[in-house]
């Protein structure tokens, strides 16, 4: 995203790879996390072994029923009558339980996804900025949202349909044995022959669908990169050979996914057929039972119905299976965010409103901690000073503004404000004397409104108009559809007025001490220029740090320090600088330049 | 759907014979609860062990059957849905080349990735599961019923009154949810979005401390999400209670009205079974095509996304290859293919004539009577404040986009009289966006000229000041270039993009801000080096700093998108009130009322040196 992020590049490496947790762990975690709401998962698995046993307990009474009609004249129908009363009772009661448990286990689902939800973004609020710098926001976001729900859709509903997988295989044993134990053991002999072929059907398919993913995936990096960049692609009339490369790897991706999908697509067919082969076998030994009388007409039509849903648990389970692994992966990401070493612990000692005496004492600091960055920096600044920083890039400007605002924590040495150590005072109280502006434009989806008035929600309207007026962004935002309630976005604003808009938030602000980093970079000279007349009348009595690249903007500073590779290597005002015709007086005129 | 079905050319046969026997293997399903029915009532009533050995091998001979017709179905619809989705990717990417700036602007890019990848997985998806389900489903629960019509037609009759209820139920359940899920997904982007915002703004939420505000904000959307999630369980909760209820009441009145029928000796025991059996397949198979319809209706949103980008006219005509005029209803490309001042060697490179440009959707013009002319090997500077117009003036010259009002004219012609490809292939331009892509450093080099040679690149490298960012890489021009360069700073990708653009040899060369990131003196030397370059280039340099155009032949000042001032650095200083802002704004030392002032300091400075 900015700069600030840029400096981290070493620590990135890390990214995702710090998901050190097993899944026994994971697995821990969630539980206790489930733990607040362990009386309504207790109802749930009671009540999906209710309904388990009814539903399958409903097709024995069709069977008694069917028995009691055995041909013309021999109905017995007060049986008839009571099986199906007995019927009628059970799918209500059934009917019911499992409403009411659907209802159970969506309420333990989604409050337990807020709840995790909650905690995480709590979490974020006190994770040291080097963490989430070094992470990328996508990542983070895919924890929190995407992984969050996984747990949810594999771990919870996971654990019910496990569960009631379970009972059906045991109870459906249970009733077949007291059917025909002969049939029973037949079936329990077919049955894994249809998961051989499921897995010798997958193992053959996976290898096509890793070709088929690998396709996809360079189609997509090629659509990414060729259509996101479109107009460069048109300027350069690379449009023909654009389509000729993507026909190549669309025709490639073609083949390997008819493969895949028809691979894939014949497990289910196949496996079915395996189960009609057990079907005729159930009806075939049956019907030889039956002539034998040791099963009824009845009796086979329950053999019969078992037989063809007695496969469905198995599958489910190990669909369940799969997706709990997946879940838990999900859980160990998510739980490693949520259990990443918090910053330091805040005093609770509030800063007092600065002056703005800033003293910066022997200090160092590195991001990679193998790397040195700075070392040994001082620096001692009067109530009302302006200074500015410059540098080539790299040289440690920015970090010295993350330092300031206590983004980042020294390695080594000390800062203190009117006298009083900055590490004794909590984050926030430091953090309100400064008024920042970054090259980064950060604003947040809403109106106009809410993000000058970010700083301070209850700024009446002439203020905010009038700290609009000051940072030359009234101009713009009165020409908006909706003036100041207008909704801005991402999109709707120029990099400049985005710039503009932040700097208004500040002039709202009015802090004691101001941080501008590069906070007019995107602005045209002219505006600039008022602009800059604008925070000369803030800075007059307040301690500023101005981070930026055009030198003209930095030339009324009270002292200027000249950074290079973490260290300053020169420090004084313009003028003195100048005389001294070093790195400085280098950089200044490298803008003369003439051709 | 039906306007993309133009796709399936090639495909055809393949997506009629699909469903086909995918229907056959219905069929087969069909009939296996009767197969059975005969085998209890005249195998096993009858004790005729060679009847239940006939069913027997009936049963797996249908079995055999099945698999055999289902595995074929499942091969032609792979190969239709995947054929067609092929084949719309393709056209949807050859569209893509197809549109100009205007339309790439409204429909934004990222929409058009997303078309192009998961909603044409979606469709592929839902066209394979409408090939092999959507006839079978149906087709199922109506032969359940006449089937069972073919056995008793008292006892069929309860089907007649179960299936409508049933779908009702089912798709009343489904039509009332669909809507809903569409809020909860608007809850979830909400709970996304602030998730986003809290860490791409961090910096700032701290710098202001406003992470409680921050949770508190968060909370809200977490928790209205949290409701409408229940809110929309409750109806999906109820759905399988529901039809398990229903459909266990329906065999109820069947096995009641069946034992009637067997008393009376309508019908025997194991018809009942088979009645038993069909009603147990058609629930099945219902809820099958509940959730089936559900996603193909997804598919079709997604086809009808498609189909929209597809529908997208590209907004420019260019003149046919033979340029055969009509004598009635010139068009304005026609029109301007007449201007009597054909193209030739003395004709100016660039006249813009009284332009006015408005972009679509916006009310006021991007660039109003801009007038100019400018010969050939000139260099000419745009200047301006933000969003003064300079990037859509330059855009302008190759065509990106069609003027409003006026021309402009490239070698004493209208733009728009070139044929397709001509113009762009006389202009190299360097957008603002350093933009490199995946390959090495020579794919890049030969982005837009194919057949160039390795000492034609090197020497463009050299010209854009970028010879040593390619020597300093492992590999030299066959070194990596990341996607989006991301292995290349910004100033390197800067100077590599100006490179690209000279190797094709360009006559004119646009350069949009595209030395911003570069310190002033490479800026410099880039400059010398370009006007150095022999023949006679026209060069177009877009910037924000006096210091880089105030030797052009011709500085163009923009403001609001009005041509304020035009002419040499000299004249415009002594004419040109912006220009002369501007220009003070960037050397406030050379201010009239600094000078004095600053007259020491350079008196010193030049002593030194």
């Amino acid at each position: 995203m900015s700069i600030l992020k840029k400096k981290t590049a070493p620590q990135k490496e890390r990214k995702s790879g710090d998901v050190t947790m097993s899944s026994s762990e994971a697995l821990k975690k969630v539980l206790a996390f489930i733990g607040g709401y362990r009386f309504l998962l207790l109802a749930s698995i009671l009540l999906a072994g209710l309904t388990v046993v009814l539903q399958l307990y409903v097709p024995i009474l069709f069977g008694d029923a069917i028995d009691s009609i055995t041909g013309k004249g021999q109905v017995d129908f007060s049986a008839v009558q009571i099986r199906l009363a007995k019927i009628f009772g059970m799918i209500i009661i059934c009917a019911g339980g499992t409403f009411v448990m659907n209802m159970i286990n969506n309420r333990m689902a989604y409050k337990i996804v807020q709840d995790i939800r909650a905690k995480a973004i709590r979490h974020i609020q006190v994770l040291p900025l080097s963490y989430l710098d070094a992470h990328s926001t996508g990542d983070i976001v895919g924890r929190i949202i995407a992984d969050v729900d996984q747990i949810s859709d594999g771990l919870l509903l996971g654990f019910t349909q496990l569960f009631s997988g379970i009972i059906t295989i045991v109870v459906t044993l249970v009733f077949m044995f007291s059917k025909s134990v002969l049939i029973t053991l037949l079936v329990l002999v077919l049955t894994p022959v249809s998961f051989l072929v499921a897995r010798f059907i997958s193992t053959r398919s996976f290898k096509m669908f890793r070709k088929m993913t690998d396709a996809r995936g360079r189609q997509t990096a090629l659509i990414e990169e060729m259509v996101g960049n479109e107009k460069v692609v048109k300027a350069f009339g690379y449009e023909d050979k654009a389509s000729a490369r993507f026909a190549v790897i669309n025709k490639e991706l073609q083949d390997y996914s008819q493969k895949a999908v028809f691979f894939s697509s014949i497990t289910n067919p196949s496996t079915r057929a395996v189960n009609s082969v057990i079907y005729a076998v159930v009806a075939l030994s049956g019907a030889f039972l039956i002539l034998r009388g040791r099963l009824s007409v009845g009796g086979l039509s329950v053999l019969l119905s078992y037989a063809n849903q007695y496969m469905k648990p198995f599958n489910d389970i190990s669909s369940v299976i799969t997706e709990l692994q997946n879940a838990l992966a999900c859980a160990a990401r998510v739980f490693t965010l949520i259990e990443e070493k918090p910053q330091s612990k805040d005093p609770a000692a509030q800063l007092p409103p600065a002056k703005g005496e800033v003293v910066i004492t022997d200090v160092a600091f590195s991001y990679d901690k193998s790397r040195p960055l700075i070392s040994r920096f001082n620096l001692h600044t009067r109530p009302g000073m302006k200074v500015a920083i410059v540098g080539p890039t790299g040289c440690g400007k920015t970090t010295f503004i993350n330092l300031l605002m206590r983004f980042y924590d020294v390695d080594g040495g000390n800062i203190s404000i009117d006298g009083h150590g900055i590490y004794d005072y909590s984050r926030q109280s430091l953090r309100r004397n400064y008024g920042m502006v970054l090259q980064d434009t950060w604003l947040m989806n809403g109106t106009v409104r809410e993000n000058i008035a970010f700083g301070k929600p209850d700024a009446s309207e002439e203020e905010i108009v009038a700290a609009a007026k000051e940072a030359h962004s009234w101009e713009f935002i009165r020409r908006m559809p909706e003036g100041l309630d207008t909704v801005i976005n991402d999109d709707s604003l120029s990099q400049g007025q985005k710039q503009l808009l932040c700097i208004t938030r500040v002039m709202l602000c009015l802090p004691p001490m101001l941080i501008l980093d590069e906070a007019t970079s995107s602005i045209d000279t002219r505006t600039e220029i008022q602009i800059q007349q604008a925070f000369d009348n803030l800075m007059v009595g307040r301690t500023s740090f101005i981070v930026a690249h055009r030198l003209s903007t930095i030339r009324s500073a009270d002292v200027i320090l000249v950074m290079k590779d973490g260290k300053i290597i020169e420090q004084g005002n313009h003028e003195e600088l100048m005389r001294r015709n070093g790195f400085y007086t280098n950089l200044y005129n490298s803008q003369f330049a003439k051709v | 759907m039906k306007k993309l079905s133009v796709y399936l050319e090639g495909y055809r046969r393949q997506s009629v014979l699909a469903p086909l026997f995918k229907l056959l293997e219905a069929l087969m399903d069909l009939f296996v609860p009767i197969v059975v029915a005969n085998m209890i009532d005249i195998g096993i009533r009858g004790n005729v062990k060679a009847v239940i050995t006939k069913d027997f091998l009936l049963m797996i001979a249908l079995a055999a059957a099945g698999l055999l017709f289902s595995i074929t179905a499942q091969y032609f619809a792979a190969s239709a849905s995947v054929g067609f989705a092929s084949n719309l990717r393709q056209a949807l990417f050859d569209h893509v080349q197809s549109l100009s700036y205007k339309e790439l602007d409204t429909l934004g890019t990222n929409t058009l990735i997303t078309r192009m990848t998961s909603d044409v997985q979606q469709v592929q998806n839902g066209l394979n599961l409408a090939l092999r389900l959507l006839l079978r489903s149906p087709f199922i629960v109506f032969g359940s019923m006449i089937m069972a019509f073919t056995i008793d037609v008292r006892c069929a009759l309860i089907f007649v009154v179960a299936i409508p209820v049933l779908s009702v139920v089912v798709f009343g359940i489904m039509l009332v949810s669909i809507p809903l899920f569409r809020k909860v997904q608007a809850a979830l982007d909400k709970v996304l979005g602030l998730t986003r915002e809290n860490l791409t703004g961090v910096r700032v939420i701290r710098a202001f401390c406003k992470e409680d505000k921050e949770v508190e904000k968060f909370d809200e959307a977490n928790d209205a999400l949290t409701k409408i999630n229940l809110f929309v369980g409750r109806i999906s909760a109820f759905m399988n209670p529901a039809t398990y209820f229903l459909i266990n009441l329906a065999t109820i009145f069947l096995i009641r009205e069946g034992a009637v029928r067997v008393n009376m000796g309508g019908i025997q025991q194991g018809q009942v079974v088979a009645l038993y059996n069909y009603m147990a397949q058609m629930i099945i198979e219902l809820i099958k095509l509940a959730s089936l319809i559900i996603s193909i209706n997804k598919a079709l949103a997604c086809a009808d996304r498609i189909g929209n980008i597809l529908e997208v006219k590209p907004g420019m005509d260019y003149p046919q290859g033979g340029s055969v005029l009509s004598a009635d209803g010139k068009t304005a490309v026609e029109a301007a293919a007449e201007d009597p001042q054909k193209g030739s060697a003395e004709a100016p490179a660039v006249e813009f004539r009284d332009v006015t440009f408005t972009y679509e959707g916006s009310g006021a013009p991007a660039l109003e009577g801009i007038t100019f002319t400018v010969r050939k090997g000139q260099t000419v500077g745009i200047i301006g404040g933000t969003g003064s117009g300079k990037t859509t003036l330059v855009n302008l010259i190759p065509r990106f986009y069609d003027v409003s009002e006026g021309a402009v004219l490239v070698d004493g012609k209208d733009v728009r009289s070139f044929r397709e490809g001509e113009l762009t292939g006389k202009i190299g331009v360097v957008p603002q966006k350093a933009v490199l892509f995946e390959g090495t450093i020579r794919d890049n080099m030969r982005f837009g000229n194919p057949d160039a040679s390795d000492e034609e690149i090197w020497k463009a490298l050299e010209t854009a000041q970028a010879k040593e960012v390619v020597e300093g890489k492992e590999g030299q021009l066959d070194a990596p270039v990341e996607q989006n360069g991301r292995n290349f700073s910004g100033g390197q990708k800067q100077r590599l993009t100006i490179a690209r653009a000279i190797v094709r040899q360009p006559e004119i060369l646009i350069m949009d801000d595209s030395a911003s990131a570069l310190d002033f003196a490479t800026d410099a030397r880039l400059r010398q080096a370009v006007r150095n370059l022999e023949g006679s280039m026209t060069v177009f340099l877009v910037s924000q700093r006096t210091s880089s155009i105030r030797n052009a032949d011709l500085i163009l000042v923009l403001d609001d998108g009005a041509a304020v001032g035009q002419g040499t650095h000299d004249e415009l200083m002594r004419s040109c009130e912006t220009y002369r802002e501007i220009y003070y704004s960037q050397f406030p030392e050379e201010r009239p009322e600094n000078k004095a002032k600053a007259a020491g300091n350079t008196a010193g400075k030049e002593a030194l040196a």
